[in-house]
């Protein structure tokens, strides 16, 4: 079989593959365009009989739990992150399938992270065909130089979820890591001595899976309240002495940042947002967990309490600086995706106010509606954008993919959406003529701000109206293009092979564009 | 095996710089090692802007080997100079161009609430330096330079002063003491540098031999802009000599005090309250004042304080310092701020200036408020006072029109 086949340019003037994997796929169609019939994929019926009656699902071990589950050739095992760089999970199961024998795995994490750099001896052994997920640092690397079995295919948080509901990937065997379990599967995040906040993540993997197995370090007696993955889902509880390092749990950026110059960054854009209007009683913003991000919510707290007002909800992640909003009564309601610090949790865990949510109620395309498009302003990050204000977040300018989408193509449906980001990092521009792989389309992402100027997309003419008289400095994006290239020089183009090695889709399951083989 | 040079700076944290071994070598031509993390996207740039250094100082057999993290052209062209320089015996100096936005000039009296320090051999500080829009930026290349780095320094300070732009920022270079400080005036005076900071001073004659240096060099070079000077004074012998030492030259534009080094010469330590260097500092101020220059204060070290600069920052106003060093971005803003004049002494100025506004419509010689007269000086302390609140975005510039209406 080969990895891919049938190329087509798409409505993004990108060239993709309609074969992926030995499977068609879709070309991206325009923003909206692409509308699905048909139904949603289900799990198989299962009948209470074949559970133990005493509600006990425990078995010995994890190698257990997945022979019983049935695990064999070409399966697709799927993990969640909410133990980011602190997971001790999924390495074991692969660790498992290769004593087995197993070939040809597709591993389907909900991301990856630097502690997953050893599943490169699996993929190159033949263990893991491919990863469909994200593929960070070692594995990205991995990737972009063709040495990846099948061909990888990168999706964003709300697209994972859309992926398995519309059937596209079937999991076979789910692998949820849960802080606190009881015996019959019901699990949380929230307490256990690896608490990561919630379990969000891993609902569509306990909805659709054939075989879920819960991997907890802290077994407690039924009923283990809250119940964030009910049991119900769960075929088999298995019982470990770690589940991940705790203080790599929290291993986002959880500090505002010190760097003068992302500080700057961080001050024009809530000066933008504050001049722009798009701050006031009872708005709603999109916390991340960059260093610039959090401070530019230590500015909106600032305005918040000096006019007495509130944002009615924060989408998290959340950190203890979010908490701290929270708690001053400066935002009514922490809608979180994803826990960054153990205050996080803790608040999680105390404050009805601060609640969990999962890709299915914050992303999902396939869904009939999602709250993404409620945010009034969202704050993101990109490798590169381009002067059409298209962004990259996956792949750096010299070709190499190293990074995830995770909520980024899903978050471009807030109002109002600003990258704030270095005009250069370490000599390489980040505004490009073409962005080197599309991850969200121009027209979806509105301000540019960087550290010599902001550029305000021309489609949003409200916000150039708005910010007319502004002291900011805003300018046109080709004007800070240039001036970048002043400084650095312009770059060369580098050099790709034809050859594609992974696929970004888009939030709605088509093709957005192609990552091909570096050549070093 | 011939020399072996190296100069710049690698490994883990340097970003924006680069490291350069060169040898000189019998024969065999030129052998270039390019190592970056741009590699992908300027390594021909670099492979071409260093064969073309080659060329132009002559050198036929050599190996270069760049290690290289991100440094932008002008960073490699000073590195690889230096490099040569250690190398040959050579005379030429290899000039990237001018930025034309680079050929401003300063006045005497600019503000010069901030001014701050980047270390002469550190590029990755000096790249964004003025997008902080301090008042001016010392490149420095006396103490933040480590002993065995102060000739590269020199490259890369003079490289910095032609191809970084500091984005209107007053360009002033502290040299270093002694011999060494006045040969390092003929890598920055042709450069259009704006202001020398004098380290140490405790004459009179230090400050000639500065000045004299300098008129030499601009009339070699045949420039006529200003280079304002601010001695430094950093012992109780300077603080002593303070008034003659302000007065020594006409083109002392301010003078500075180094508490550091103070507190060191009197046998002490700094301490937050800063009883110990109280009549250094009053000295400084008078004899600054009575010369009719900028008095400017010490920087504070504590760079993650504000509370703390901010407190100092209060008592050095109080004490009639026109300034301070800083030492990190964050403390520009709060020095502007404290240095900058207060809501009430704003609407005092704005009450005075009305006044003469007024004066002037009805033609009265004499400006006054209320039954009291206003003296010339203080009305135009009322302007000064005004234009900085403008210029700070602490006053609309057209306060005027509605000014009436208050």
């Amino acid at each position: 079989m080969s990895k891919y086949d049938k190329l087509e340019k798409n409505a993004a003037g990108r060239v993709v593959p309609t074969v992926i994997n030995g499977r068609p796929a879709i070309p991206f169609q325009g923003i909206g365009k692409y509308k699905p019939t048909g139904y949603k994929a289900a799990p198989k019926i299962v009948s209470c009989a074949d559970f133990p009656e005493d509600g006990n699902k425990v078995v010995p071990n994890l190698k257990e739990a997945l022979i019983k589950a049935g695990l064999r050739d070409g399966m697709t095992i799927s993990t969640h992150h909410h133990f980011r760089n602190g997971d001790l999970v999924a390495g074991q199961i692969f660790d498992i399938a290769h004593e087995m024998g197993v070939k040809d795995l597709m591993w389907f994490p909900s991301a990856s992270f630097p502690c997953h750099e050893p599943m490169t001896k699996y993929l190159d052994d033949g263990t893991i065909n491919r990863i469909e997920g994200s593929m960070n640092g070692a594995l990205g690397r991995f990737t972009s130089e063709g040495k990846m079995h099948g061909l990888g295919i990168l999706r964003s948080h709300g697209g994972r979820y859309q992926s398995v509901q519309d059937g596209e990937v079937h999991i076979d065997i789910a692998v949820i890591a849960a802080p606190t379990a009881d015996p019959f599967g019901n699990c949380n995040g929230v307490n256990g001595p690896t608490a990561c906040g919630l379990l969000g993540f891993a609902l569509a993997d306990a909805q659709y899976a054939d075989k879920v197995i819960v991997v907890t370090d802290n077994l407690i007696p039924f009923p283990c309240l809250p119940w964030q993955i009910h049991g119900n889902y769960v075929d088999y509880v298995v019982v470990t002495d770690q589940l991940g390092i705790p203080e790599k749990i929290v291993s986002g950026t959880t500090e505002i940042t010190k760097s003068p110059d992302r500080l700057l960054l961080a001050e024009w854009s809530a000066q933008f947002c504050d001049e722009a209007g798009l701050i006031h009683d009872g708005f709603s913003f999109q916390a991340g967990a960059g260093g610039t991000a959090l401070s530019i919510g230590i500015y909106f707290a600032d305005i918040l309490r000096e006019r007495g007002w509130k944002a009615r909800f924060a989408r998290g992640g959340s950190n203890k600086y979010l908490v701290k909003m929270l708690e001053e009564g400066l935002v009514e309601y922490i809608l979180d995706g994803q826990t960054f610090d153990l205050e996080g949790v803790r608040s999680m865990r105390e404050n009805p106010t601060h609640t969990w949510t999962s890709p299915f109620t914050s992303y999902n395309y396939h869904g009939k509606g999602n709250f993404a498009s409620l945010i009034d302003i969202v704050i993101l990050g990109a490798t590169e954008v381009d002067v059409n204000f298209n962004a990259n977040v996956v792949t750096h300018s010299d070709g190499y993919l190293l990074h995830g989408i995770g909520g980024f193509q899903n978050c471009l449906f807030g109002k109002t959406v600003i990258l704030p980001i270095p005009l250069f990092r370490d000599r390489i521009p980040v505004i490009r003529d073409e962005v080197t792989t599309l991850c969200g389309p121009g027209e979806l992402i509105d301000v540019i701000v960087t550290e010599r100027g902001i550029a305000i997309n021309p489609r949003r003419t409200d916000l150039i109206e708005k910010m007319k008289n502004s002291k900011l400095p805003i300018r046109p994006i080709e004007e800070l293009k240039a001036e970048a290239e002043k400084i650095c020089g312009v770059p060369e183009k580098p050099k790709f092979s034809d050859e594609i090695v992974a696929v970004v889709k888009w939030v709605d399951g088509t093709v957005l564009d192609s990552i091909r083989r570096v050549i070093s | 095996m011939g020399t072996i040079v190296t100069t710049g700076n690698k490994g883990k944290g340097v970003r924006s710089d680069c490291f350069i071994t060169l040898e000189l070598t019998d024969q065999g031509g030129m052998l270039l090692q390019v190592e970056s993390k741009v590699a992908a996207l300027y390594g021909t740039d670099i492979r071409k802007k260093i064969t073309e250094m080659m060329n132009f100082f002559g050198i036929v057999n050599a190996t270069v080997h760049i290690e290289d993290s991100g440094a932008l052209t002008p960073v490699i062209a000073a590195r690889l100079e230096a490099a040569i320089h250690k190398a040959t015996k050579t005379d030429k100096e290899y000039l990237i161009p001018m930025l034309e936005e680079n050929k401003y000039v300063t006045t005497r009296d600019r503000n010069r609430f901030s001014r701050l320090y980047l270390p002469g051999n550190t590029p990755s500080l000096m790249i964004n330096a003025g997008i902080h829009k301090p008042d001016g930026i010392i490149l420095d290349l006396e103490d933040a330079v480590a002993p065995d780095k102060k000739d590269e320094a020199r490259f890369m300070v003079r490289n910095a002063l032609r191809g970084i732009d500091f984005y209107g920022a007053e360009r002033m270079v502290r040299i270093n003491q002694g011999e060494r400080g006045l040969d390092d005036l003929d890598y920055v005076i042709p450069h259009n540098v704006n202001l020398i900071l004098l380290p140490k001073c405790e004459s009179p004659e230090q400050v000639h031999a500065v000045n004299d240096k300098i008129k030499k060099i601009k009339k070699k070079t045949k420039q006529d802009d200003p280079v304002w000077i601010m001695p430094i004074i950093e012992s109780a012998l300077g603080a002593i000599r303070a008034a003659a030492i302000a007065t020594a030259a006409d083109n002392v534009s301010s003078l500075a005090i180094g508490l550091e080094d103070y507190t060191a010469d009197i046998g002490t330590r700094r301490t937050p309250e800063g009883n110990e260097s109280f009549v250094a500092r009053n000295m400084v101020v008078m004899a600054a004042r009575a010369a009719g220059i900028q008095p400017i204060d010490s920087v504070f070290s504590d760079v993650g304080d504000m509370e703390g600069l901010r407190q100092n920052v209060l008592r050095s106003k109080a004490l009639g310092f026109d300034g301070m060093g800083c030492i990190h971005p964050r403390q520009i803003r709060v020095i502007h701020d404290t240095f900058a004049p207060t809501p009430d002494e704003i609407a005092k100025a704005q009450k005075i200036v009305h006044a003469f506004d007024v004066a002037q419509e009805r033609g009265l010689g004499v400006v006054s408020l209320g039954t009291k007269m206003i003296d010339p000086p203080v009305v135009k302390r009322a302007f000064n006072t005004i234009n900085l609140a403008v210029k700070m975005n602490k006053l609309d510039e057209n306060w005027r029109e509605t000014y009436e209406q208050v």
